[in-house]
């Protein structure tokens, strides 16, 4: 406790709350009340509205959630593979070479997306892998920018579980394979499902290399988002978000519920 | 001499297997070579080669003084340093009064802030045209209580836009490692300086702030390197005398068509990321402290 006054700390709490819904709540709630209103020409909206979100199911958007959901999902778990098995192989290397490898496993995540885009673009428009104007680019790219980031967390929940259980496991007769599926994956698994809805959620607001990459087939949420607010349809666009935030929202809730399930058995 | 004949092989036995073991990083490794270092290296060759395939800088001669490109350098460094700035005044505040005014509902405070990590960053600057634009909700306001013909507020399609929305995004990159510093703090401490007469700002410059540097300085390196990298924000806003780097990158590859300019901007990016980068894990390194969010 740093104020002892009630003067004090209610004029502190004030001043916070104030900047909070300034800096938070405002900018969330008008999105949300755009999403909803019909004519917007006054100060608040005339009339409230669901045909925005009626809209959507009739629309090219829909098809664009499905595309952005698929592409979450997959480039997530084909990241949560490749994260969990260089965080485990890791583990046997000691010294320099552990650690220059872990900065090249951290590395894509400290460079820009729109390079990166620019990269698959300058790479893969060319032999002897043609994958631009296909779907595929848009999963390697997803699954780059959040690689590092499954990479990071696998790291840190392996960090906290000792590698002792494995080896006593492995000590008692178990073959190296069941050990890592029966104990050591089991006790990180709280690690990997943070992991993966960290980077799906990350996957599915992506836009920078996205808009570089992707082929007329396989537009994601966010790119029709910004196609609909280039228009100028801008309460369209609001309502998309909002489906976009809160559909985010939901699966990363739902996930950390699993999550904390796994983590008390 | 026998066990000299035996000591080698035993000794080197479990070496040779953990030899054997570390080849297993191979597949991840080499996944993440073809997919991320080879395009990178194609990224640089192009940019430093001329049209004849021979070796050369021109290319980095003709954006350097390009004025177009310098703006966007000075743009991009500007709004970073301006938004990682604001972030970490914003930060620390909300830290300190969640961590030591506590209120009912603190944490939940704190965990409706970090979910502004997961969501999509163009989700505020798209906020932002419904609250500050020209037609949003505070010039109508203004307009109508001072029957005014021209919105007053006009900084969103500027530098301040971007660097607002930047800071309300990013602020929860700030306050991970903050609350996870200050729940650290042993509260007697502030106990007894405040029971000695010592008031709650010098508290906060003697006591709390020291304590709190590493994990500012940690997430204020991490603010940098993503202000710098933001895209989607920039986007969204549209200012057109606001060009970052990304944005260059962005109008040059998919607008222009001109990918050597493309690719020179892009390794001048890449290096400052790398070197951002490289400031945030020596000083997670140096300080021992926490890792922020991005690992």
């Amino acid at each position: 406790m740093l104020l002892w006054t009630r003067w004090g700390r209610l004029s502190t709490w004030g001043f916070a709350a104030l900047l909070f819904a300034a800096v938070y709540g405002l900018p969330v709630a008008m999105i949300a009340l755009a999403s909803v209103s019909g004519q917007w020409n006054g100060i608040l909206p005339s009339h409230l509205t669901f045909a925005h979100y009626a809209r959507i199911v009739h629309s090219e958007s829909l098809a664009q959630l499905r595309v952005s959901v698929l592409t979450g999902a997959l480039a997530s778990a084909a990241a949560l593979v490749s994260g969990t098995w260089a965080a485990l192989a890791l583990r046997q290397i000691r010294g320099a070479r552990r650690r220059v490898l872990d900065i090249a496993f951290f590395v894509p995540s400290a460079v820009p997306s729109v390079s990166i885009g620019l990269g698959l673009l300058v790479a893969f428009s060319q032999r002897p892998l043609l994958l631009n104007g296909t779907a595929a680019i848009v999963f390697v790219a997803h699954f780059l920018l959040i690689s590092a980031f499954t990479y990071g967390n696998v790291t840190a929940g392996l960090a906290r579980v000792a590698p002792e259980y494995g080896e006593v496991a492995q000590s008692l007769g178990a073959r190296p394979l069941y050990a890592l599926w029966r104990v050591t994956l089991p006790l990180v698994a709280p690690y990997l499902l943070a992991a993966f809805s960290l980077s799906f959620a990350l996957s599915m607001g992506e836009l920078g290399a996205t808009l570089m990459i992707y082929p007329p087939g396989w537009v994601t949420l966010p790119v029709g988002i910004f196609a609909l607010s280039d228009r100028g349809a801008i309460f369209d666009a609001a309502t998309l978000t909002m489906v976009l935030g809160a559909g985010t929202l939901l699966v990363l809730l739902a996930l950390s519920r699993l999550s904390n399930r796994a983590a008390l058995r | 001499m026998a066990d000299l004949v035996i000591t080698p092989p035993a000794s080197s036995g479990p070496a040779r297997a953990a030899d054997w073991r570390a080849l297993w990083i191979a597949p991840p490794l080499l996944v993440l070579a073809a997919l991320f270092f080879y395009p990178l290296v194609l990224i640089a060759m192009q940019a430093f080669t001329s049209d004849a395939h021979t070796f050369t800088l021109d290319n980095f001669a003709t954006v350097l003084h390009s004025r177009q490109f310098l703006s966007g350098l000075y743009h991009t460094i500007s709004i970073a340093v301006l938004a990682s700035s604001g972030c970490l005044v914003l930060g620390f505040v909300f830290s300190l009064v969640i961590a030591f005014v506590p209120f009912p509902g603190a944490r939940l405070v704190g965990r409706l802030i970090d979910t502004f990590i997961s969501l999509p960053t163009f989700l505020v600057a798209l906020a932002f045209t419904f609250v500050y634009g020209s037609a949003g909700i505070l010039n109508q306001s203004l307009m109508t209580a001072f029957h005014l013909t021209m919105p007053p507020v006009d900084f969103l399609y500027s530098q301040w836009g971007v660097v607002l929305s930047e800071v309300t995004v990013y602020t929860p990159f700030i306050m991970r490692p903050l609350l996870a510093c200050f729940s650290q703090i042993e509260t007697s401490q502030i106990e007894i300086a405040s029971s000695l007469g010592a008031r709650p700002l010098g508290i906060v410059r003697k006591i709390i702030l020291p304590a709190a540097l590493p994990a500012l300085l940690a997430g204020g390196s991490l603010c940098l390197l993503l202000t710098v990298n933001e895209f989607g924000i920039v986007l969204f806003i549209g200012a057109k005398d606001v060009i970052t780097l990304p944005m260059l990158i962005y109008d040059k590859a998919i607008q222009e068509f001109d990918y050597p300019t493309a690719c020179v901007i892009a390794v001048i990016n890449i290096a400052l990321s790398l070197g951002l980068y490289g400031c945030y894990r020596a000083v997670v390194s140096l300080c021992g402290g926490r890792r922020a969010a991005l690992d």
